[in-house]
């Protein structure tokens, strides 16, 4: 079988990726959408950020340029370079500068990540001048209403070196993302796996239990997005304890002792 | 070749002096007879033990000696040296007593190793079943080693051993069943009933019939720990547990069955009919639970209802509604979603003036523990406390180290250190009490006058370590990089057209150089720097805390004193988080000499507080006046080879250490503890200050 290669800005999402709302994020998104602001999406890893850009981009129709930020992205990783080609230089858009202009919807994910001086080259396009300076090619280019930026970021890594910026955060309306409750998120491993019930409910217990743990030896609790993962390893008959073990303690944690006891916790609810 | 075995006498000669047989009269030639009996290098091996436990206890030494023999034949070796220093531990921590009749009942030694050998220790198991019961929900509870198993609704009392079953597996599981158990209990509510009244015959039935009723609230919630709980039962027993009683098993076994259930069945089931005891079970302690229970239901209700009066008072502020003249205390209500889901942790709402509240974590966290002790919020609690109605620092009250010398409690909330026995060649453990004891700020004129005084070094130190801090930088030319260097282009580009090689270098690359150093500075703060070693102590650490602050370095500075084992003071003077600010300043221009240098103790203290930051480099560096030293018997080699040992440690964990010291005979020991490089001997005190801050340049470069 061979993989299709896309342009991103060519790519829209054809079927519509399931997303369970927790509250009323896509109605404030919609309406963000229409006014032209930039989103601020914030939650913890694995709640589900990045599946609910998708389904806007498809609710939107609108293809969806998403870049992961790295320690090393630098501002012209966004923006564009000139390369070679035959002899002259070439500008190259970076994805920013195509989404601007295909007026396509970007998400930086994790922005935090990146380095300080990159997070800059996006507020001009985040208020309401709506443009991004491509300084290398002296040029102004202005995004077209369909455009739209999205940024995300996980609050819960409490390092000061990790923190975004207020002059950068006060441009955007945010979105807080939660691990859904109890019921909702079982609904979810049902949908995305076909699990039985019974199962979702105790793989959402045992979620529970880890996130419970969350600051007296876990630095983090088990995601919906585990919770899936371990849903489709059960579902294709791997026993419980191995797949919650697999997909969940060791994908979080690499302490000994945590990781027995999070084996006697699953052990003890399958 | 192979060294002759040794002659009785020579035993005997040896014996004699390691058991000082001048002043204690033991007769050495009843075990020489038998240990000459032994191969050469089983000798040396009791011998050297002997040697060993001697300088802890001669008498204690004289018993090995006699033992010994009988032991080896016993045991093997390695089990023989731990027989030894268990002997000495008990010893350091009971008395002569109980380390004699370890020495004394081998048998017991051999049966309780055994049982060591094939049983779950507490101890060991402490790191997986604390997570587990935590992972449980509700309260987050503690467990503790005791001679009987029960809980207080706060913590669980576990055996420190359990050795019921041959394996040590099934040991372990019968530790996590019994664990499961309690937290039951708590989960669910056995302890919502007044049990102090009943009296002990019908306890006894009221813990078989109870525990009934939990396992079936376990194998609902729990399915897979309620068959390792009947499989455990099962091979304890060797037989399938009988169903003795159908109907008795279908009350208790109901969802909806309570305490309350198994309360009114206590008069209608006769003994007989009571199923047998679960090994699990423990007992039921109901005075220990009405006192803890009664002590916390007072102080989460105050707490509360304090925490309700400041969201909503939060709230009222952010609606801007607020009535002056009101001082109707706030009223809160619980949203029910769901009748069928009321125990559910996620499934009770506050609500306050039709407004759902989202209550903060540790909000929580108390929701669910009165939810665990009532099974609903009362209605009571959700009235906001008035402000001044509950003395909430009383009910909050922790203990200040510094009340510790006052009162009866003197290890209470301190830390426990081992330490190095070099002739024993063991730690001693749990051996020093530490206590972290903020120094008081004084703000008198030191800190201006410091800074007035070497105002021109400062200014040079400054420009010095400005230079030091990492930038980033864009490096041209590079062979590799993030961007293409132009100007390095055009002149490959010109280059290749006249016929000359091209020219690789073409990209230009930021160079991120970050510092990311933390250190530790521990100051001496025995009686010896009284005076002007003291103060040039303080002028070092203000010129030093400057340049850090101008480098950007983490850095936390700490002062020591001791006084014997048992006090082992370490000021806090600067921990990584507070700023550099007059407070601080302050607290530098109060370092006051205090008692003796226990230096061991503080560097597994520093090793503590350094787990927690995370640095690639870390550093810690010693400002001291001379050896390890205290009142009791850490001086000279002892101290030495205990802080050598601390040091060895550290380096194990990844930090740096070294030590600036004014003692002129310092070359002499220093080399051995921190190695050849890393001291510096500085022989003017005056010259402290300039000399300190260059030398954390040249560390950290």
């Amino acid at each position: 079988m061979k993989s299709k290669a896309l342009k991103p800005e060519e790519h829209y999402i054809k079927e519509e990726p399931y997303y369970q709302p927790v509250g009323e994020e896509i109605q404030v998104f919609e309406t963000a959408y229409k006014q032209q602001l930039p989103v601020l999406l914030k939650g913890p890893t694995g709640c589900g950020k990045t599946r609910f850009m998708e389904h806007m981009a498809w609710k939107l129709q609108r293809p969806l340029i998403t870049v992961s930020c790295h320690d090393d992205l630098t501002a012209s990783d966004l923006v564009g370079r000139f390369l070679i080609t035959s002899g002259e230089t070439t500008w190259i858009d970076g994805p920013l500068a195509s989404a601007v202009r295909h007026g396509a919807i970007c998400y930086l994910d994790e922005i935090v990540e990146a380095r300080k001086d990159t997070t800059v080259v996006i507020h001009p396009l985040a208020d309401d001048r709506r443009i991004l300076p491509m300084e290398k090619v002296g040029e102004l280019l202005e995004a077209t209403p369909e455009f739209c930026l999205a940024i995300s970021y996980n609050p819960g890594y409490q390092s000061v070196m990790k923190d975004l910026k207020q002059s950068t955060r006060q441009r955007f309306v945010a979105l807080e993302f939660d691990y859904p409750n109890a019921e909702l998120e079982a609904e979810i491993i049902i949908n995305e796996t076909g699990v039985n019930a019974d199962t979702a409910r105790q793989l959402v217990k045992f979620a529970h239990m880890t996130r419970d743990l969350k600051g007296s030896g876990l630095d983090e609790g088990a995601s919906t997005r585990l919770l899936v993962h371990a849903a489709k390893l059960m579902h294709d008959d791997i026993s419980p304890v191995v797949a919650c073990q697999t997909a969940i303690a060791q994908a979080i944690t690499d302490d000994h002792d945590m990781l027995v006891a999070m084996s006697e916790l699953s052990s003890s609810l399958f | 070749m192979r060294p002759p075995e040794l002659t009785e006498d020579e035993i005997v000669a040896f014996l004699d002096e390691c058991l000082e047989v001048e002043f204690s009269f033991v007769k050495n030639e009843i075990p020489a007879a038998a240990i000459k009996q032994l191969p050469r290098q089983q000798q040396d091996f009791i011998l050297n033990l002997i040697n060993r436990v001697a300088d802890t206890n001669i008498e204690l030494a004289y018993q090995l000696a006699c033992g010994a023999v009988r032991a080896l034949k016993e045991m093997d070796q390695h089990m023989v040296e731990e027989w030894a220093m268990t002997a000495a531990d008990d010893y350091d921590r009971k008395g002569l007593f109980p380390a004699m009749s370890v020495i004394r009942d081998l048998d017991n030694f051999i049966h309780s190793a055994h049982e060591r050998a094939y049983g779950a220790l507490l101890e060991d198991q402490i790191g997986v079943l604390l997570p587990f019961v935590h992972g449980l929900a509700g309260r987050k509870l503690k467990l503790e080693a005791a001679d009987s198993t029960y809980t207080d609704t706060e913590t669980i009392f576990l055996p420190p051993v359990l050795a019921i079953f041959s394996d040590k597996k099934q040991n372990f599981l019968l530790y996590k069943a019994t664990v499961a158990h309690h937290w039951a209990q708590i989960q669910f509510g056995t302890f919502r009933a007044d049990l102090t009244r009943l009296p002990e015959d019908q306890l006894v039935k009221f813990c078989a019939l109870e525990t009934v009723r939990l396992d079936a609230r376990i194998q609902h919630e729990l399915p897979g720990l309620y068959r390792q709980m009947l499989s455990l039962q099962r091979n304890f027993e060797n037989t399938q547990p009988s169903q003795y009683n159908a109907e008795l098993f279908r009350l208790l076994g109901d969802a909806n069955a309570s305490v309350q259930t198994t309360i009114d069945l206590l008069d209608k089931v006769p003994y007989s009919e009571c199923p047998g005891t679960r090994i699990y079970q423990g007992t039921i302690n109901p005075q220990a639970v009405a006192a803890t229970m009664a002590k916390r239901i007072f102080r989460e209700k105050a707490l509360f209802r304090g925490a309700l009066s400041e969201i909503a008072e939060e709230m009222t502020a952010a609606q801007d509604l607020t009535n002056a003249d009101e001082k109707e205390p706030a009223k809160f209500k619980i949203r029910d979603r769901d009748e069928t889901t009321k125990i559910r942790r996620d499934a009770i709402q506050l609500e306050f003036e039709g407004n759902l509240v989202a209550p903060p974590a540790h909000v929580k966290e108390l929701m669910s523990s009165i939810i665990v002790d009532f099974g609903e919020i009362p209605p009571e609690y959700l009235v906001a406390a008035d402000p001044g109605e509950y003395d909430l620092t009383v009910a909050d009250r922790t203990l200040s180290p510094k009340d510790v010398w006052q009162g009866t409690y003197h290890q209470e909330g301190a830390q426990l250190y081992n330490e190095w026995n070099f002739k024993r060649q063991h730690y001693h453990k749990n051996w020093c009490v530490l206590r972290e004891i903020e120094v008081e700020p004084v703000y008198d004129s030191f800190v201006a006058d410091t800074l007035e005084k070497y105002s021109r070094l400062l200014r040079s130190l400054r420009n010095t370590f400005e230079l030091m801090r990492g930038e980033d930088k864009l490096l041209k030319k590079q062979p590799h990089g993030d961007d293409i260097d132009i100007d390095a282009l055009v002149e490959a580009y010109a280059d290749v057209k006249s016929g000359m090689e091209m020219n690789d270098r073409l990209f230009t690359k930021m160079h991120k150089e970050e510092r990311n150093v933390a250190v530790i500075f521990m100051v001496d703060m025995s009686g010896s720097t009284k005076g002007w070693i003291n103060k040039a102590e303080r002028e070092s650490l203000i010129l030093l805390a400057e340049v850090l602050e101008v480098l950007q370095d983490r850095y936390a500075i700490y002062g020591f004193s001791s006084m014997t084992r048992k006090r082992c003071e370490l000021f806090r003077i600067k921990a990584f988080d507070d700023p550099y600010d007059a407070e601080t300043k302050a607290r530098i221009s109060n370092i006051q000499p205090q008692d003796y240098t226990r230096m061991g103790v503080f560097i597994r203290h520093v090793i503590r507080h350094f787990s927690e930051v995370e640095a690639s480099t870390k550093l810690m560096i010693t400002l001291s006046d001379g050896k390890p030293d205290d009142y009791d018997t850490y001086r000279g080699e002892y101290g030495v080879e205990d802080t050598r040992q601390a040091l060895f440690e550290a380096r194990r964990d990844g930090i740096h250490s070294f030590c600036i010291t004014i003692d002129e005979e310092a070359t002499d020991y220093l080399p051995h503890m921190y190695g050849a490089a890393n001291y510096t001997v500085i022989d003017d005190v005056a010259s402290l200050p300039f000399k300190v801050s260059d030398i954390y340049r040249r560390l950290t470069t």
